[in-house]
């Protein structure tokens, strides 16, 4: 299918790939806020991700083991940010400035001497016939494992959420952790897993960039990814199903506007490049606009300090 | 109790502080020479290539000069905070390294007399402010040359930033130059508005090789292009840094920019206290603008050909941009044997005849 001199389909099977990392990193702060903290350090988290990822499958020539040492590292730093903020009680948004800023000095220093390396390539997983399917195929069958690992994340994370007795006490301490510890709910605990992971989901993000989409390692070269992911999880107002829409949707068109420029279409540039981000932001607004506030609300706990005293 | 410690303390303190400078003042100043960096020194490119040049002053001069540089700096209102916090931390030269930080360096210039500041790529002077630049679109027409011999498919993809004169007349040259080699040459623009954002190079070089582009060039700063160009097996070439990890193919010529002559020339003349604000543009023949290796993927025959147009321009017997050149439009530009002169060159908002798409104004 060509529209425009642009196979709609291979633009959709590229705009999953543009997606991923955010979608992945997105959905780790989303269930760090419905904990009820606040961790602005994604960036930071995605990079470490990037760099320890990239260093440990180079190392080891295999993809898989960089994405798991990327999951570590994510989850490192989030453990760092969880003992300041959580056991000395640091600020939260402070703190999650100075953790962007630490990882990207840190993996800064990681990467010293793995510039220009080619890393192993990631192997797309082979559905035999399914992937041959006209449209359907490259689009739902030729990806990568991380594309469909980043769907099921998206779609556990829904389910646990949603359904599960842990999932609603993660809620509820995100909601509220003076009742959640009355209860007997170890609040500090449940943040902490919540945190750490947020951060594997971020540094599975970054080494996505690192292995996958780019595929090499720069330094900085998440180049505000991780702000993006952030955003995502406001305007998708907490909610799994529309941090999936919004990170595809701003993938998508970001994707977009480079093909059409790509392929000559005579769009004003201007409005192609800030394109993702207006229809990302017009989108989600129209979604939650008719139910109210309510559904906008973000967890009530979320970045207050929680301190048992008794 | 306490308070009266603390009181103690500080004073002891302010007086070794007050000791402290008045030492540094009496031995011979180091010169303090800031650097505002757009990306980090380690992205292979742009900014890699600057702060090779703060590290020749630092190694030409050594004791006599102390750098500092801030990195990442967005180009807008926070770059003025960023050279505002150069210029009150005591140092009397600072580089501004890119086009977008130009307001931002006059702004606090203004407020800075005795500093000498200079700007990368800009064209705003004040009486003391200095820009710089080199003459990329000469490097441009020789990677031009390669590109036009090598392309099979005849379309050749740039990743171009953001449109101010700068890029477009690298776009322009190697059009021009591609052109002339092979007549079916077609140049397809992917503006990117981003210095430095791997993932989205790498989408922009994405997107161009799904539409047949066989040679890629790019004026952004990373080497991200490289890897893409790599796993599709299309070429590319060095972008302001030799890029040599991925020679031989992709990459299969660079562009180089060596500040690092002009770094230190300034640098004395500060100290020498003969600073002027002046406006440099130098290229191939001062050997500012370099050519990297041509590797051997590319034909010697071919190779001679770039070569010769090297020789060529950096003797000043060749320019670039020579008539006759008509503007997108078909209008005239350049008469048979007329030059472009800098001062359109330094404005250059036009594409030439034969170009497809628009300039986004």
């Amino acid at each position: 299918m060509v529209i425009g001199g642009i196979d709609i389909v291979l633009l959709i099977a590229s705009m999953m790939v543009a997606a991923t990392p955010i979608l992945l990193a997105a959905t780790g702060e989303m269930v760090a806020e419905k904990s009820g903290v606040l961790n602005l350090g994604v960036e930071g988290m995605m990079i470490i991700g990037a760099i320890s990822g990239f260093a440990a499958a180079v190392a080891t020539e295999s993809p898989f083991v960089g994405f798991m040492a990327a999951a570590v590292g994510g989850a490192v730093m989030a453990l760092l940010f969880a003992l300041l903020t959580q056991y000395l009680l640091s600020n939260q948004v402070a703190t999650g400035l100075a953790l962007t800023l630490f990882g990207l000095g840190l993996s800064a220093l990681m990467g010293q001497g793995y510039q220009g390396i080619k890393p192993p390539p990631t192997a797309k997983i082979d559905m035999g016939p399914l992937s041959d399917i006209p449209g359907l195929g490259p689009i739902l069958f030729n990806h990568d494992w991380v594309v469909y690992l980043s769907l099921l994340l998206v779609g556990g994370t829904w389910a646990f959420l949603k359904y599960t007795r842990a999932g609603l006490i993660l809620r509820a301490v995100g909601e509220s952790h003076d009742a959640a510890h009355a209860l007997g709910y170890r609040v500090i605990r449940v943040r902490i897993a919540a945190l750490m992971f947020g951060g594997a989901l971020a540094g599975l993000g970054g080494a996505y960039l690192s292995l996958v989409r780019v595929p090499q390692w720069t330094e900085g070269m998440t180049a505000g990814a991780g702000w993006i992911a952030l955003a995502i999880v406001v305007f998708a107002s907490w909610k799994a199903e529309r941090v999936l829409l919004g990170a595809y949707l701003f993938g998508g068109v970001t994707v977009l506007q480079l093909r059409l420029q790509a392929a000559g279409i005579a769009i004003p540039v201007q409005v192609l490049s800030m394109a993702p981000y207006l229809i990302t932001i017009i989108v989600l607004v129209i979604m939650s606009a008719p139910r109210g506030r309510a559904t906008l609300a973000a967890p009530a706990a979320l970045g207050r300090v929680f301190h048992a005293s008794h | 109790m306490k308070r009266r410690q603390f009181l103690a303390t500080s004073a002891i303190a302010g007086t070794a502080l007050g000791l402290g400078l008045a030492g540094a003042a009496l031995a011979q100043d180091p010169l303090k020479v800031g650097f505002i960096y757009v990306g980090v020194p380690g992205d292979g490119g742009w900014t890699y290539q600057h702060d090779q040049g703060r590290l020749a002053v630092e190694e030409h001069f050594g004791d006599a000069v102390e750098t500092t540089f801030i990195e990442n700096v967005p180009e807008g209102a926070d770059a003025e905070r960023a050279i505002t916090q150069l210029a009150l931390s005591g140092h009397k030269l600072i580089f501004t390294t890119s086009f977008g930080f130009m307001d931002a360096t006059l702004n606090v210039a203004q407020k800075f007399p005795d500093i000498k500041f200079e700007h990368a790529t800009g064209y705003k002077q004040a009486p003391n402010v200095a820009t710089y630049d080199a003459r990329f679109y000469e490097g441009r027409a020789v990677i031009g040359t390669i590109a036009g011999r090598m392309s099979k498919t005849g379309k050749i993809g740039y990743i171009a930033s953001f449109p101010i004169p700068e890029v477009i007349q690298g776009i322009n040259s190697a059009y021009i130059h591609a052109k002339k080699v092979n007549p079916d040459a077609q140049m397809k623009v992917v503006w990117v508005y981003t210095w430095f954002d791997p993932a989205k190079e790498a989408d922009a070089a994405s997107a161009l090789i799904a539409e047949g582009v066989d040679v890629l060039m790019q004026h952004t700063d990373s080497t991200a292009v490289m890897a893409k160009a790599q796993e599709a097996g299309v070429y590319a070439f060095g972008q302001a840094s030799d890029m040599t990890a991925y020679a031989p193919k992709p990459r299969i010529s660079s562009i180089i920019d060596n500040w690092a002559p002009y770094y230190i020339e300034r640098t004395q003349a500060v100290i020498d206290g003969t600073w002027e604000p002046l406006a440099s543009w130098k290229g191939i023949g001062d050997g500012e603008v370099v050519i990297g290796e041509i590797s051997d993927e590319v034909p010697a025959e071919v190779r001679d050909e770039a070569m010769a147009l090297r020789d060529k321009i950096g003797s000043g017997e060749y320019h670039p941009f020579s008539g006759p050149l008509n503007k997108q439009d078909g209008s005239a530009w350049l008469a048979e044997g007329e030059a472009a002169d800098d001062a359109t060159l330094s404005g250059m908002n036009f594409y030439v005849e034969g170009i497809e798409g628009e300039i986004p104004q």
